[in-house]
């Protein structure tokens, strides 16, 4: 029924494309622009994302004007609607692309991507699909709260249908931004405050470059031990990898990319060789996503693992604002010291 | 061809003629054609409560005695392109939009035959080469749905329609409320009708709200808004029409409410002891498909040999459409993974 934009560019070799030193920021409007340019199907909705707002982050801004208010659509403050609405325009031929300024707000539109979203393919026997991009952004870090600063990617992993996304990086993060606007299931992708606002930059190709979804990246090799992460710990996983290097420990960094499609023979290939494995994540670890990775590198590699898989997370207590923060979320040295304690 | 001109997204707009209707041919829209889609509504109802209670098959049933001139009265003023988005009461709007008794019935009993394989079930039947674009089984939940298909069909550059169906019960949603003031704001092509039978689930209207004019929401987003006797087939026929033709025309939406009267159970199996029997009775004699049939006959529209001939071969229809689903084979095992996912790479399959 909807038609797919041209996936003959899709993977191309990163060297033999001209690239630009940008930020995540830079990056992901480059990505959307693409996505505007190249296919009339695409539409983006949310709040404040025309100009002169351009998105809460900023992270819109200049779209609306270049691509119009038709397609750049603000929408009032109705995430039922918001998502909704995507659905449906999805079901008449579109490809939107939805913002939900932040993932605590999925709690007031989850019927639509969790009831409708994820299980409109299946329901009807294959006869439609849900080609919607969910752009979400994390918060945490600023001092916000307990409403506004949850990873709550164990929400959306456990409902057969969605795809789970969390760039790490400017490159990925058009990479599989791309990717995700032009797959044909629903996709909800995660973006960390921590990760649009980081520094690091990179040469991101111009024109189409996508990450495919459901292959994760070796960001560091090592041999002792692996660490799995993504998103905004991922980028801490790699400081602690350098810390954990004077003290003479070599740590694989895995970056997951999405979580559903899971890669998991990458993380298993890793566990083999260093015996020991750390997943780390931003969300509460009790039944979070990191209880999955854990239970199905045991299941599969018992005999050959040196000790538990451990996993890090956030405690079982909402966000807390103020100071506590900073004692939340793991960060370098609490992945450092959690992979020194793998024996 | 130059375009005739192009649309708010710079599209080329479609002109009338050109748009097709899905290659099916349109019934045409006359009394005789409203009675004949009411009372295979009706029909088939009563085929399916008759094989339930039999214990032919089990599957979850929401009655739609009582609704069937909205229903069939969309189903006339709607082209094959037109989008309808429904509730789990669906069966009358499933039928509308032309999809063959057949599909439904085999997706009622789980076989692979049905309109999504039997794996969607009764308050989940889609036909979207039907223009049947969803069906929920969640309260309210279509509303959103159909704005964005109202706003696929303004990108689109066709004149196409949506229209949602949902009881008075959803007028109590998040979804009701933020669906009919985006499509306000949007000005979208969605008729919304409202099926008002007086009760949400199990309870009455005038305990579940103190505004029980359900359009005053609509009114409120400043939507056009029509209400009418459900009841009244021939009045219902033309509010309909209008509520289509508006959002055809004016590119903006409707809210249309139907006012009626539970004829049968909210769902099959469940007792009503909630409603008075005064009630209950009254409503019954406005029961809107014999009434029909009396109106076509006393007018002259029809003879009785007539109408009886087009009764009878509704009977032959659904008693088809039954037997067919009941030797029809079950949906295979391998199905349960399949439509999961567009591709199942890397997936937890």
């Amino acid at each position: 029924m909807n038609t797919m934009a041209d996936p003959t560019l899709a993977g191309a070799a990163l060297a033999s494309v001209p690239g630009e030193t940008m930020s995540f920021s830079q990056a992901y409007r480059d990505a959307l622009a693409f996505a505007l340019e190249s296919d009339p199907s695409v539409v983006l909705l949310g709040e404040d994302i025309a100009d002169p707002a351009g998105g809460v982050t900023k992270l819109l801004r200049g779209l609306s004007t270049r691509f119009g208010v038709q397609r750049v659509r603000s929408t009032p403050i109705s995430e039922q609607a918001i998502v909704g609405a995507a659905i449906g325009a999805s079901l008449g031929g579109m490809r939107p692309v939805a913002e939900i300024m932040l993932m605590d707000f999925l709690g007031v539109c989850l019927d639509q991507l969790a009831n409708h979203a994820a299980k409109l393919r299946y329901m009807t026997g294959g006869r439609s699909h849900v080609p919607i991009t969910i752009r979400t952004m994390v918060g945490g870090g600023g001092s916000n709260g307990a409403q506004h600063s949850q990873s709550l990617e164990s929400w959306l992993t456990n409902v057969p249908g969605m795809k789970v996304v969390c760039p790490s990086n400017p490159l990925d993060g058009k990479g599989l931004l791309l990717s995700s606007i032009f797959d044909d299931d629903p996709c909800i992708i995660m973006e960390m405050s921590r990760v649009i606002f980081h520094p690091q930059k990179m040469v991101v190709p111009r024109g189409d470059y996508r990450v495919p979804l459901g292959v994760a990246e070796v960001r560091r090799a090592g041999t002792d031990v692996t660490i799995v992460s993504w998103g905004r710990t991922l980028n801490d996983a790699l400081i602690a990898a350098d810390e954990l290097a004077e003290l003479s420990v070599s740590a694989e960094v895995i970056d997951l990319r999405s979580l559903v499609p899971l890669d998991i023979q990458t993380v298993l290939t890793s566990a083999a060789k260093t015996t020991r494995v750390l997943v780390v994540h931003a969300g509460v670890q009790f039944a979070g996503f990191g209880a999955e990775i854990a239970s199905q590198v045991t299941e599969n590699l018992f005999d050959t693992l040196s000790c538990p898989v451990r996993r890090l997370g956030a405690p079982y207590a909402p966000t807390p604002a103020g100071p506590l923060e900073a004692s939340y979320v793991p960060t370098a040295s609490t992945i450092t010291s959690a992979a020194l304690g793998l024996k | 061809m130059a375009p005739l001109s192009t649309n708010e997204f710079g599209r080329s707009r479609v002109s009338e003629r050109s748009v097709v209707d899905g290659g099916r041919e349109r019934t045409e829209a006359t009394p005789k054609a409203l009675y004949t889609l009411m009372m295979r509504i009706s029909a088939l109802e009563d085929g399916i409560l008759k094989a339930l209670s039999a214990g032919t098959f089990r599957a979850p049933f929401y009655p739609v005695r009582g609704l069937e001139p909205a229903c069939a009265a969309v189903g006339l003023a709607l082209k094959p392109t037109d989008y309808i988005v429904s509730t789990y009461r669906c069966l009358g709007d499933v039928l509308a939009k032309g999809v063959p008794m057949r599909e439904i019935m085999a997706e009622l009993f789980g076989r692979a035959a049905g309109t999504s394989k039997g794996k969607g079930g009764s308050m989940h039947m889609a036909a979207p080469d039907y223009g049947l674009m969803a069906t929920t089984g969640v309260v309210g939940a279509g509303m959103p749905i159909a704005a964005g298909l109202g706003l696929a069909a303004l990108w689109d550059g066709a004149d196409r329609v949506v229209v949602t169906t949902f009881g008075d019960g959803a007028s109590s949603t998040g979804a009701f409320h933020e669906s009919l003031n985006l499509a306000s704001l949007w000005s979208l092509p969605v008729v919304f009708l409202c099926q008002n039978n007086q009760w949400g689930e199990h309870t009455s209207i005038d305990d579940y709200t103190r505004q029980p004019v359900i359009a005053t929401r609509a009114e409120a987003v400043t939507m056009k808004t029509i209400r009418v006797d459900g009841f009244d087939s021939m009045a219902v026929f033309s509010a309909v029409r209008e509520a289509v033709d508006h959002a055809r025309m004016q590119r903006a939406p409707v809210f249309l409410e139907s006012v009626t009267f539970r004829l049968r159970p909210h769902a099959y199996g469940t007792d009503e002891p909630y409603i008075p029997k005064s009630k209950r009775e009254a409503a019954i004699e406005k029961d809107p498909v014999p009434n029909m049939r009396r109106l076509l006959i006393n007018s002259g529209a029809l003879t009785v040999d007539e109408v009886s001939s087009i009764d009878e071969a509704i009977l032959v229809e659904v008693d088809d459409a039954i037997r067919f689903a009941e030797s029809a084979p079950p949906t295979p095992i391998g199905e349960m993974m399949t439509d999961v996912y567009a591709s199942t790479g890397g997936m937890p399959l």
